[in-house]
C-alpha cells in the first residue's frame, strides 16, 4: 500500500521548503504524488520516475562516442586524473550535500585543486561585498513574524523561489504580523514589471544598470539631503515618499537577486545595499537577505568558510596553505585564461550556465562530470558518473538562503547499484590516497602534495 | 536588405525554465522555455516579422539563432530577455571586472530575422560552439 512521507525537504531553491508531502509505493522505488511543492519541485520529485535515466557511468570513446562502464573504471580514471594534473577546477557543489562537500575539499587538499561553487556565477559579488562591508540579517522566521516593510530589489521570486512570498515574506501571517499581506507594504524594484512587481503595493522601475545611483539616492533621502530630478528614471519625490514610509515601518527587509549581482557595478550594488540597510537602522529595524538560487549553494560557502576561511573560489593549490581572490581563482576567469589543467565538475551544470567562451577552453581539458542527469556539461565530459540525486534519494545536510541548516531526506530508494555522492567521492579519495602513495614509494625525494603540511585557512 | 536592431539584454530566470532545468536539460520543455528571446511587440514589428519567428541575436563573443515571442511579463521597447541556458549564454562575454562574475545582464546584442534557420539543441548549441558538432 503507497505511504505518506510527509515534510519532506525541497532540493531546488534556496527557500528549502520543508512540509513537501509525498506518497510512494509500497516497494519505496516510485514517487506516486507530490504535494505542498512548487511547479519546479514537483518537477524535480517527479522527474525521478521518467524513462531512460542513466544508472551507469558513461566512458568517452576514441570515436567521441560513449560507451557504458563500471564504477571502479569511472573512479580509476577520476582518481588518475586529479593525481596527474597540477591544477584542476573542482567547481559545482551547490546541489550536494555538505557532508560529500567535506569529502571533496579534502581530495582538493591532497592533489591540489580549485574548489569553486556556482556562487561564482550567481551571488558571488554579494559575498565580495559582505567581506567588504558585513551584513545586517536575520532568518525568514523573522521576516514572516515581524516584516512589514518588504522590498524585493533585482528579484523575481515568483519565478525563481515560488514558495517565497507564500512562506515567508508576502502572505503569510506571523506573531506580530497577524494581518499577513494586509499588514504588509510590499516593493519591488526592477527595470521591468515582472510577476513579482504584480503583487507589490508599489512599483519602482529603475533603469537597467541604475540600480546603484537609485541606491544611493535613498541613502541620500534616508538623512534628508537634496536630491536631483530624476535619479536612474526615478523621479525624487517616490524616492523621498518610499523612504519616509520605509521609516514609519517596525521591521524591514531588502531581498536582492541578480538583478543587482549580474549588472555593471556588482559588488558595489550590494555594498551600498547593505549601507543602506545600515543607514535604515537609525530609524527602525532592517536587514538585507540575498535570495539564494540552488538550494545548497550557501552550505557550501558554510563548508568553504569554516575549512579555509572563504566561501567560494578556493585555491588550495599551493598545497600548504588556502588563497582566494577573485577575478584570479574564480571559474570563469580560471577557465577563460586556460589556467587548469583538468576539470571535475559536481552536481552542477556549467555547459548551460557558463559563458561559452569558458567551455570552449573547458572542453579541451580532460573532464569528469558528476551528475544524475545529461546535461550539456555530461556531454562534453570524458566520463560521466551519474549519482543518486540528494535530497530525493539519499539524506544530507544543506543551509536554507537564511544560512539555516536543514537536513534533507530520503524518499525514495535509487536505482540499484548507484552510488550516492558521498560513496562516490570516499572511494574516489581512497584511490586517490594509493596513487599518491605509489608515487611516493617510485620517487621517496620528491614530496607528496598532502606532505607539504595541512593546508591552513588564508586568513591567517 | 535585412533589418537590424540593437537591444540590451538581460538574461534572466524565469519559472518555465526552471520546470525544464528539472525535466531535463534535453527535454522539449527546456528547450521551448530558453531557447527565445522575449521582444516588445514594436520591437518585433521593426524588424518586420511576426512573432514566433526565428531571430539571430549577435554580440562580439557570437551568434545564436532563438525564436522571438512577446513576453508575458511587460517590457519596455529596446529591452530584450533570453532566459538563462545555453543559447544566452552563447552571446554573454565572459570578461568579469575581476570579481569572477560575467555580464549576464547589461550587454547591447543585434538582432535581425532569420525565418529560415534552425534553433539548435541545448547540447547541439554547445557543442557547436566547441567545434564538436558533427555536420550532416
Amino acid at each position: 500500500m503507497p505511504k505518506v512521507v510527509e515534510d519532506v525537504t525541497c532540493p531546488f531553491c534556496g527557500t528549502l521548503c520543508d512540509d513537501i508531502s509525498i506518497t510512494v509505493s509500497d516497494d519505496n522505488k516510485k514517487i506516486l504524488q507530490v504535494r505542498n511543492a512548487c511547479a519546479i519541485g514537483a518537477e524535480k520529485f517527479n522527474h525521478t520516475k521518467e524513462p531512460g535515466r542513466i544508472t551507469r557511468p558513461r566512458i568517452r570513446q576514441p570515436d567521441g562516442s560513449y560507451r557504458e562502464g563500471t564504477y571502479d573504471e569511472a573512479i580509476e580514471f577520476t582518481a588518475r586524473m586529479l593525481v596527474k594534473s597540477r591544477k584542476t577546477l573542482m567547481y559545482g557543489w551547490a546541489n550536494t550535500s555538505c557532508q560529500a562537500m567535506s569529502i571533496g575539499h579534502e581530495i582538493a587538499e591532497k592533489v591540489g585543486g580549485i574548489v569553486d561553487n556556482c556562487a561564482t556565477v550567481c551571488h558571488g559579488s554579494s559575498l565580495i561585498a559582505i567581506q567588504d562591508v558585513g551584513i545586517p540579517s536575520c532568518t525568514l522566521g523573522e521576516i514572516k513574524n515581524r516584516a512589514d516593510r518588504v522590498i524585493f530589489w533585482g528579484c523575481n521570486p515568483a519565478h525563481a523561489h515560488p514558495r517565497h512570498m507564500s512562506r515567508y515574506s508576502i502572505f503569510p501571517r506571523g506573531f506580530f504580523t497577524t494581518k499577513g499581506h494586509k499588514g504588509r507594504i510590499i516593493y519591488c524594484v526592477d527595470c521591468r514589471k515582472t510577476d513579482t512587481s504584480n503583487m507589490a503595493d508599489r512599483f519602482i522601475q529603475v533603469e537597467q544598470g541604475h540600480d546603484y545611483e537609485l541606491l544611493n539616492a535613498f541613502r541620500t533621502a534616508a538623512r534628508g539631503e537634496p536630491l536631483p530630478d530624476f535619479i536612474g528614471g526615478v523621479p525624487k519625490e517616490k524616492v523621498y515618499g518610499t523612504v519616509e514610509e520605509l521609516k514609519t515601518g517596525r521591521f524591514g527587509v531588502i531581498f536582492f537577486g541578480m538583478g543587482l549581482t549580474h549588472t555593471l557595478g556588482r559588488n558595489h550594488n550590494i555594498d551600498i545595499a547593505i549601507s543602506f540597510t545600515r543607514d535604515m537602522n537609525e530609524f527602525t529595524k532592517f536587514n538585507i537577505i540575498a535570495m539564494r538560487g540552488h538550494w545548497n549553494v550557501t552550505g557550501s560557502g558554510q563548508v568553504l568558510s569554516w575549512q579555509y576561511g572563504f566561501p567560494y573560489a578556493v585555491d588550495l593549490s599551493r598545497r600548504n596553505k588556502a588563497r582566494y581572490q577573485t577575478g584570479e581563482t574564480t571559474s570563469v576567469d580560471l577557465l577563460t585564461r586556460n589556467e587548469v589543467e583538468a576539470t571535475f565538475y559536481i552536481a552542477t551544470d556549467p555547459g548551460a550556465h557558463f559563458p561559452i567562451d569558458a567551455m570552449i577552453s573547458s572542453s579541451k581539458k580532460p573532464s569528469v562530470t558528476v551528475d544524475p542527469h545529461i546535461t550539456p556539461t555530461t556531454e562534453l565530459a570524458d566520463v560521466h558518473i551519474p549519482v543518486a540525486m540528494v535530497g530525493v534519494e539519499t539524506g544530507g545536510c544543506a543551509y536554507r538562503m537564511d544560512n539555516v541548516p536543514i537536513e534533507t531526506r530520503k524518499v525514495v530508494e535509487p536505482p540499484e547499484g548507484m552510488l550516492t555522492d558521498e560513496q562516490l567521492l570516499t572511494r574516489i579519495l581512497h584511490r586517490v590516497d594509493e596513487l599518491l602513495g605509489e608515487t611516493r614509494a617510485q620517487w621517496p625525494t620528491a614530496k607528496a602534495p598532502h606532505e607539504a603540511g595541512k593546508v591552513t585557512g588564508g586568513a591567517k | 536588405m535585412t533589418k537590424k536592431i540593437t537591444l540590451n539584454m538581460i538574461t534572466c530566470r524565469s519559472i518555465k525554465q526552471g520546470v525544464g532545468i528539472e525535466a531535463g536539460k534535453t527535454s522539449q520543455k527546456y528547450f521551448d522555455a530558453c531557447s527565445i528571446i522575449e521582444m516588445h511587440p514594436d520591437d518585433i514589428r521593426e524588424l518586420g516579422i511576426i512573432p514566433n519567428t526565428n531571430v539571430k541575436v549577435t554580440t562580439p563573443v557570437g551568434s545564436v539563432i532563438v525564436k522571438a515571442v512577446v513576453p508575458r511579463q511587460a517590457h519596455y521597447p529596446g529591452l530584450g530577455h533570453i532566459p538563462m541556458g545555453p543559447w544566452a549564454n552563447r552571446i554573454v562575454s565572459a570578461y568579469t571586472y575581476s570579481t569572477g562574475e560575467p555580464c549576464f545582464k547589461g550587454f547591447p546584442a543585434e538582432v535581425e530575422p532569420a525565418p529560415n534557420e534552425r534553433i539548435l539543441g541545448a547540447v547541439e548549441v554547445v557543442k557547436d560552439a566547441c567545434g564538436l558538432l558533427r555536420k550532416g
